[in-house]
Parts: structure tokens; C-alpha cells; sequence
């Protein structure tokens, strides 16, 4: 059912899309108003987000850890796994970001005949993950060609890279064929899986509906004869950023609907789990070092506990001792 | 804020990535490069519509190639009924004489490098529209 109801939303998007651009204003607004509404709220919302999260207080020091601690000299650290200094979580947080290495060690339980309770690894979720990710990336990276000109060489590399195998006329990107299977394989563990199924929301499958229909009319935009020109795709791309918004005869509803799923995607972006994207920075667990008994961590939710030292005390009734030879600690007029 | 340093310079670095083709374009200061194709030197038409030509002439390109190289086919009657050798370097470039101000405005313009070139000849372009044929 909530399957259904993002399928549902995806699809009423893009008939309104293919309808709407029929007409000047339609391809105004999708063309050039949403796009740049939705670059607006994504910036700000989640610029927003972070300041937010800085600001909120970390009233304990949480680090998840998987390794030894620093303690004794002669007891090895685990830097990476339980970080010491700032190297260390630096270290960690990359290698979070970039190959999800808690992810790695997710790992199943089944329930067998006997009943056994038997766990094992679970690396599929790990490999369709990063492979979505990061296949993401290279397609994120090589589209700054629409956007730029003269298009930098290391943009050109990572595409050269892409079509490594020269595959066809326009030639595949690997990275397309990458990402479908990945996105296909996480939108079936979603549905195949029970427990799965009963867990995932909407905005669960949304966001994998959105992208799908990013990555499909891509596609189709330039592997079937529907290919737009993509000359004029690019004039409008370097118009958008460079403020000079053009809307080229020639783009056809296809484009547009493209376009627009990457509205879509940026609009939703800043309110829903997507934020993960600036989140995982943000994690009090993985931010931090674990170096409690090193440094005092001091939690800004302390109250403050008002104290009356004996230095005050003194102060206060100095006269009154004085008078009665009791023994102070300060004595101001005998100086 | 907390470690207000730390969060601004990733909040910075987060805005300059995504928004790189703004101060890219304006660091190059080429805002309005558009590419100028040279005029075909003969024909009155190309060997299908123009507006196909412009989005879909690799796929008449690999169409050409398979059936010359697979079938054995040479000739091409176009939508016009004219006849057509097959051939990248005699039939485009005979009649889209200078390779550089038209195949290669486009293509450098949206980051495309065909790999033809690899074993297929460039005719030299010459002025008067004569093109010198390779093999
Ligand atoms: C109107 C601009 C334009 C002109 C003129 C043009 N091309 Fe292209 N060509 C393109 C674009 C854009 C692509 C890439 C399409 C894509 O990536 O979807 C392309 C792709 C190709 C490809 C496929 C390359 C690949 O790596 O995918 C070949 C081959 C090709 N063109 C040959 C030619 C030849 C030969 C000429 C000259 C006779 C020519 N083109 C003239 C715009 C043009
Ligand atoms: C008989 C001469 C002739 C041949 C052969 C020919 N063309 Fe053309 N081509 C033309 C003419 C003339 C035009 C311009 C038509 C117009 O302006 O409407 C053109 C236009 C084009 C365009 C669109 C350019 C634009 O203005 O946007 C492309 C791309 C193109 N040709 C590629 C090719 C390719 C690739 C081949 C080989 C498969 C080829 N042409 C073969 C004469 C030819
Ligand atoms: C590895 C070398 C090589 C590469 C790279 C190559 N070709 Fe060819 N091509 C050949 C050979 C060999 C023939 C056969 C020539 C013949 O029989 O006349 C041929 C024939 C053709 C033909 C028909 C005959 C002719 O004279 O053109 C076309 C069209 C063609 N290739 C298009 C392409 C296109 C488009 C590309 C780039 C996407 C390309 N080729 C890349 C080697 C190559
Ligand atoms: C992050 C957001 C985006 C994603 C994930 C995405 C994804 C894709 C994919 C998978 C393709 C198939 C071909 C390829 O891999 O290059 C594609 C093609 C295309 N995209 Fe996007 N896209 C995005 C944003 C955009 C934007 C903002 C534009 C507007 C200019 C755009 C314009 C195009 C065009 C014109 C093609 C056809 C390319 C060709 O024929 O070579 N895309 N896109």
C-alpha cells in the first residue's frame, strides 16, 4: 500500500509534467521557477538542518565504539575503531562516508529447526548500497558538463572512465546499469523481505521511486531514439546557473520530466531521511572522539549549582569575626 | 553553536561543491559559447531530416556501421531518395567538408569524443569544398 501510494504520487508527478509542458507557461514553471525554487530550498533547508543540529546540546560523550580504547601504554589502541584524537575520527568518518563501513558489518539472524538462533553476514544491503551511492556520484559529477563550459578535463576523465568499455552508439555508462540494478535490488528487499515490508513507509519508498524515475528518463534520453537534443540541453543548464534562465524550443517533454524528478528530489530532500547526506557529519556517536578519561566533557544541560565558598563567607562576615578573635584566613586591615 | 569552526567550514565546502558551475562559469567568464556549425559545402539536405540529424545521428551512424560491416550493405537511400554511400569519412565529411568547425564544435561543446577517429581518416579540409578522400 504505501508502495503503492509513492508509485501513485511519481505518477500523477510525471503526467502532470508531460501535460503541463505543453504549454509556455507550463515549461516556464517547470523549466525554470521550480528548478530554481527547489535549489533554493535545498540550500537553505539544509544548511538550516546542520546549524540546527550544531546547535543542539551533546550532553553526553557517545562515541560507538568497536575497538580498545586508548588506557596503558602497552595495550594497543585501536584508533579507528575507538578513536583517541581527532586523527581517528577523522579516519573513521571517511571511511564511513565513503565505503559505509558499519554497514559492512551488518549482519542477519535467522531462526532455524531445533530452534537454533543462527546469525551470519549480510553484505548485499552493504555492496547495493555503495554501488547506488557512489554510482550517483560519477553521474552527479559528469552532468557538471551541462552546466559548465569549457568543461574541465577531469570531468572528461571520469565519463572516459564511465564508457571504459565502448559499449554501443552513444556509448552505456556503466554507471547507468550500476544504478538500476542497485536501485531494483533495494526497492525488492523492501517489498520481498516481510520484516522489510512491514517497517518501510512512504517516505521510504518515495525517494527510491523519485530516483528511479531520474535515472529511467535519463536513460531513455539517451540510449532510445526519444533523445532530446542535448545541445540545447546544455544551453539551458549553463543558463540556469549562470542567472540567464533560456527555454530552447527544441526540449522535449522527456527532458522536462527528468528535470523535474530532480525538483522533486531536491524539494523533499531537506525534510525527509535524505538528510542522512549532512546527518552522518552531524552523529554524536561518530563525531566525537572517545577520550572521556582523557577530557572532561562538560554537559551543557549541567545546572548551575549556586555555591557560597568559605573565600565569600569570610567576606562577608569578617567584621563580626574579627571582633570575636576567631582566626581568619584573609585579614584585611592588619596589612 | 557548537564547534561553530568546524560546522561553517562544512557548510562552506558543501555550498562551493554544488554550486561549482556557478563560480566555475564566471571564473572562465564564457557565459554564452554556443557552437557555430560551418554550412554543409554541397546538398540541399542531409540524409535525414535535420532536426533527427541533430539528436540522433550516432544511431544512424551505428545503424550504418552494422550494415555495412555485418550485411554488406554500401548504399543508403535517404528520405529524399537520394543514394548514399555509407561511409563515415567519404559520405558526412564529403559533404560537412571541415570536421573541426562542424562534427568537432559540437562535440567539444558537450564533452563528446567519439573514438571513430582512432582508425577512421579525416579528410583534409580544403577551402573550396574539394575533399581529399581517405580509405
Ligand atoms: C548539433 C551538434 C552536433 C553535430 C553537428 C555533430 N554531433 Fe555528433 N554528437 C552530438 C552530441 C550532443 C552527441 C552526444 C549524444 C549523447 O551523449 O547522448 C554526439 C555523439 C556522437 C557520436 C557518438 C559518440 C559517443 O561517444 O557516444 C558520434 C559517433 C558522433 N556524434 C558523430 C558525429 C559526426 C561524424 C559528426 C559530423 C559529421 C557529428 N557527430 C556532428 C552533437 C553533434
Ligand atoms: C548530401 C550532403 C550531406 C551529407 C552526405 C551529410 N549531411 Fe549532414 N547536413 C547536410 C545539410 C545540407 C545540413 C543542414 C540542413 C539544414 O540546415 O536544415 C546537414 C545537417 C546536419 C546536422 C545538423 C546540424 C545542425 O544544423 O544542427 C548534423 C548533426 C549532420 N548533418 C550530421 C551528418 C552526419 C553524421 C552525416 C553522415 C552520416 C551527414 N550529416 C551527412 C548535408 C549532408
Ligand atoms: C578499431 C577501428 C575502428 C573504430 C574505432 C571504428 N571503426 Fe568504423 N570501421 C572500421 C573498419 C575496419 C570498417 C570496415 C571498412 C570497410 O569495409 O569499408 C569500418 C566501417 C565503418 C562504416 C562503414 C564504412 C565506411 O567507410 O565508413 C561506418 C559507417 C563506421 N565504420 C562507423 C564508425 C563509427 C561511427 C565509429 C565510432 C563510433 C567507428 N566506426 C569506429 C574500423 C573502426
Ligand atoms: C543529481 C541529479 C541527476 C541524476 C541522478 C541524473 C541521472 C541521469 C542519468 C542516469 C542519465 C542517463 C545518462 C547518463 O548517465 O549520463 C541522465 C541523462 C541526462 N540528464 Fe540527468 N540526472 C540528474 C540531473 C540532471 C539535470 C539537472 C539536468 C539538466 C540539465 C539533466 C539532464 C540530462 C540530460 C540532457 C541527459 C541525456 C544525456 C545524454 O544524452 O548523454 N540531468 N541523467
Amino acid at each position: 500500500m504505501r508502495a503503492l501510494f509513492s508509485l501513485f504520487a511519481v505518477a500523477v508527478i510525471i503526467v502532470v509534467v508531460v501535460l503541463a509542458v505543453t504549454t509556455d507557461a507550463g515549461r516556464l514553471f517547470f523549466g525554470t521557477i521550480l528548478p530554481y525554487a527547489a535549489i533554493a530550498i535545498f540550500l537553505v533547508g539544509m544548511v538550516y538542518r546542520v546549524i540546527d543540529w550544531a546547535r543542539s546540546p551533546v550532553p553526553f560523550k557517545i562515541t560507538t565504539t568497536s575497538g580498545q580504547q586508548r588506557s596503558l601504554p602497552w595495550i594497543r589502541n585501536s584508533n579507528l575503531e575507538s578513536p583517541r584524537n581527532k586523527w581517528g575520527v577523522l579516519g573513521r568518518m571517511l571511511l564511513e562516508v565513503l565505503f559505509f563501513r558499519s554497514l559492512f558489518r551488518n549482519t542477519k539472524a535467522d531462526l532455524k529447526d531445533g530452534p537454533r538462533l543462527v546469525y551470519g553476514d549480510a553484505k548485499w544491503l552493504w555492496l547495493a548500497g555503495l554501488i547506488f551511492h557512489w554510482s550517483f556520484l560519477i553521474i552527479f559529477i559528469r552532468h557538471f558538463k551541462f552546466f559548465v563550459e569549457p568543461v574541465p578535463g577531469w570531468v572528461m576523465m571520469i565519463q572516459n572512465l564511465d564508457g571504459f568499455f565502448q559499449v554501443g552508439l552513444p556509448i552505456f555508462y556503466i554507471t547507468d546499469g550500476l544504478i538500476l540494478a542497485a536501485l531494483t535490488f533495494l526497492f525488492l528487499r523492501r517489498v520481498l523481505i516481510p520484516q522489510m515490508r512491514y517497517i518501510s513507509l512512504a517516505g521510504d519508498y518515495f525517494p527510491l521511486f523519485v530516483i528511479g524515475g531520474l535515472v529511467i528518463s535519463g536513460m531513455i534520453m539517451r540510449y532510445t531514439p526519444l533523445r532530446v537534443d542535448i545541445t540545447d540541453a546544455k544551453l539551458m543548464g549553463v543558463g540556469l546557473v549562470t542567472l540567464d534562465p533560456v527555454l530552447p524550443e527544441g526540449l522535449g517533454a522527456i527532458f522536462f520530466v527528468h528535470l523535474t524528478m530532480l525538483t522533486v528530489l531536491l524539494l523533499y530532500f531537506p525534510f525527509s531521511k535524505l538528510t542522512h547526506m549532512a546527518g552522518v557529519f552531524m552523529s554524536p556517536t561518530r563525531n566525537q572522539a572517545n577520550d572521556n578519561r582523557v577530557r572532561r566533557h562538560i554537559n551543557p544541560w549541567n545546572p548551575e549549582v549556586k555555591v557560597h565558598t568559605y573565600e565569600e563567607w569570610e567576606d562577608e562576615f569578617r567584621e563580626v569575626m574579627k571582633a570575636a578573635d576567631m582566626p581568619l584566613e584573609k585579614d584585611t586591615e592588619s596589612k | 553553536m557548537y564547534d561553530a569552526g568546524k560546522v561553517i567550514l562544512g557548510v562552506v565546502l558543501f555550498l562551493a561543491i554544488l554550486l561549482f558551475p556557478v563560480w566555475y562559469n564566471l571564473a572562465k567568464g564564457q557565459t554564452d559559447a554556443e557552437p557555430e556549425l560551418a554550412e554543409p559545402v554541397k546538398g540541399e539536405t542531409c540524409v535525414a531530416p535535420t532536426d533527427y540529424m541533430r539528436s540522433n545521428h550516432m544511431d544512424l551512424l551505428d545503424d550504418w556501421r552494422d550494415r555495412v560491416v555485418r550485411d554488406g550493405e554500401r548504399i543508403y537511400v535517404d528520405f529524399t531518395g537520394n543514394k548514399h554511400e555509407m561511409s563515415l569519412s567519404n559520405t558526412c565529411l564529403d559533404c560537412h567538408a571541415d570536421k573541426a568547425k562542424f562534427c568537432d564544435e559540437c562535440h567539444t561543446f558537450m564533452a563528446v569524443e567519439p573514438y571513430c577517429w582512432d582508425c577512421h581518416i579525416i579528410p583534409e579540409a580544403t577551402t573550396a569544398g574539394e575533399v581529399t578522400h581517405g580509405t
